[in-house]
């Protein structure tokens, strides 16, 4: 590892004073010790987070949650309040990593965890633009099964790895982001972006940016809801395809639902046009392989991971039986 | 702080580290700089205890870790990881370097009653810490009730991962009597506390553990007879 100096800053002014291109914030360490480890991550200056007082899960004044970004994994999991009024999300936390690393893992840093893709996180691979722009896309040629059926580019097809960013989309939650110009929310929506021609950038964080909670809305999907997880072995692994639901429902009536899929692109994927379908409708009306369709329509899978189509279609179908418990 | 060229080449990222260090020990000498807190100015300087404000300037950094009971004092780098601390270090060498990734969880260390891969710790970061590896997992040298059935099962067949399994599992149980849920658990609204877990809990609930002599069974068995015998009693 690069030698790096060390910062444990008594506020977090103090952390945003400091901050910039050539430094990062660590939580817990996770996915950047890791990187920095194999040289991809190369920080000059590391800026230690935990004792920021970040770590607070409350509620908010409108129903809400407010989620601080140096919650952990687990503690977030295990949380009274997200298991009764989130699950989805308490699900999606548990389906990810393993206990000993959902014990260091923050939330801040679960969103800001970098793709797995090995032409990234192997350095012995010339070609990545993710990690050195400009040097093309092993991958596109090269072992793709894992990787992007949906928003890839020319220069990039990988796929952002976190469980819980794709519940965190689905529950319409806000990314509570802080600079030396103030705070601002940001919808996860529009917290992780898609490659296009600048794969290096995986959301539209600035450097210096610190994130410094996530607000989930008045509970939602608090009843039908379910995180799938489909994956190469029973457990420990990455997303193949993920899939979360919620939905709300007014008798046998379908309010509103949200479905969003994990594993088939560079940024968590709402299916926006296949959870439209299902609004307004009774349960027994559902065409479920019209709307499983409908999830991932404009997929370009490439040879090796065109499986993924239809495993991401049954898996949606099988998490709106799931969540509605209809066989 | 300090402005510097974007790094291009190995070379000049060697350079840049050679320029930055003579910088530091520049502002170390005039005690120039910013004040963010207490400074760590020169080699071995302290942190100061917990989560007291500090900038680690200096190469290495005096920390605190209580290990096993026993207090320490030790320099490290930033970039010493809890694991190298323990082992290189203190030379408490039952925890095992297996991936140094966080794959394999050969290095997993109970830190202030958590578990965690120590292999991903930042030893700086845990100034201050309650460390319990598998050296103090024993009580005035009686094994612990899970080493005990670890012996008894046969959990193990080259017991490299064995010192992460038994930190794993000995938290294992303690997470599940403070009513921790897992990707196994069915009903996540109602809380259930106790040891006594079914084998697809204990499985999953391990999962970040691996072993290569696929003693899975035998460490299943293992963790599930304490977890009985500890709920009944």
């Amino acid at each position: 590892m690069m030698e790096f100096e060390y910062l444990r800053p008594a506020s977090i002014h103090a952390a945003l004073s400091a901050a910039g291109s050539h430094a990062r914030y660590i939580g817990g360490g996770t996915n950047l010790v890791d990187l920095m480890k194999s040289g991809i991550e190369q920080p000059e200056l590391l800026i230690d987070i935990n004792h920021l007082q970040l770590a607070a899960i409350e509620e908010l004044p409108n129903g809400g949650l407010r989620i601080g970004a140096g919650a952990r994994n687990s503690d977030t999991a295990n949380h009274r309040l997200v298991r009764e009024r989130y699950p989805l999300l308490a699900q999606s936390l548990v389906a990810g990593a393993s206990p000993q690393l959902r014990n260091l893992a923050t939330v801040g840093g679960n969103l800001m965890q970098r793709t797995r893709c090995d032409y990234f996180a192997d350095t012995r691979f010339p070609h990545c633009n993710k990690r050195k722009p400009g040097s093309g896309c092993g991958a596109l040629e090269g072992d793709h099964h894992l990787h992007a059926i949906l928003g890839g580019s020319k220069h990039c097809i990988a796929v952002n790895p976190s469980d819980m960013s794709v519940a965190l989309l689905a529950l319409g939650a806000n990314v509570n982001v802080r600079n030396r110009n103030g705070e601002r929310p940001v919808p996860m929506s529009a917290f992780h972006r898609l490659p296009g021609e600048h794969p290096e950038r995986d959301t539209h964080l600035e450097p210096g940016d610190l994130i410094v909670s996530v607000d989930l809305p008045s509970p939602v999907f608090a009843k039908n809801y379910h995180y799938l997880k489909v994956r190469e072995r029973a457990s420990y692994a990455f997303a193949l395809v993920s899939v979360a639901v919620g939905i709300e429902q007014d008798g046998d009536r379908i309010r509103s639902a949200a479905i969003a899929l994990g594993g088939v692109a560079h940024k968590p994927w709402l299916a926006a046009d296949a959870a439209a379908m299902l609004a307004d409708k009774p349960v027994r009306d559902i065409d479920f392989a019209a709307v499983a369709a409908a999830a991932v329509n404009g997929a370009k899978p490439l040879p090796q991971n065109s499986y993924k189509v239809p495993m991401a279609r049954n898996a949606v179908q099988r998490a709106l039986r799931n969540a509605l418990e209809v066989a | 702080m300090k402005s510097k060229q974007p790094a291009t080449s190995a070379d000049d990222r060697t350079r840049v580290n050679l320029e930055r260090r003579l910088f530091m020990g520049t502002v170390a000498a005039t005690g120039a700089g910013m004040s963010l807190g207490a400074f760590a100015q020169d080699a071995e300087a302290p942190v100061h205890a917990g989560s007291a404000p500090v900038r680690a300037r200096a190469r290495r950094v005096r920390i605190r870790l209580d290990v096993n009971g026993v207090a320490h004092e030790l320099g490290v780098e930033p970039r010493v990881t809890l694991l190298d601390a323990l082992r290189e270090h203190l030379k408490l060498t039952g925890t095992k370097k297996g991936c140094d990734r966080g794959q394999c969880g050969a290095c997993t260390v109970i830190a202030d009653g958590r578990r965690i891969n120590s292999c991903l710790a930042l030893a700086v970061m845990y100034d201050g810490a309650r460390i319990t590896t598998v050296e103090g997992l024993a009580r005035e040298g009686e094994p612990s009730p899970l080493q005990r059935a670890f012996v008894e099962y046969d959990a193990f067949q080259c017991g490299f991962c064995t010192p992460g399994q038994l930190c794993s599992a000995t938290a294992l149980l303690a997470e599940a009597q403070a009513g921790a849920i897992s990707a196994a658990t069915a009903d996540l609204k109602h809380e259930r506390h106790g040891t006594h877990l079914p084998d697809i809990e204990i499985r999953e609930r391990m999962s970040g553990n691996i072993c290569r002599c696929g003693a899975y069974p035998n460490i299943v068995a293992a963790i599930r007879d304490v977890g009985t015998k500890a709920a009944s009693s």
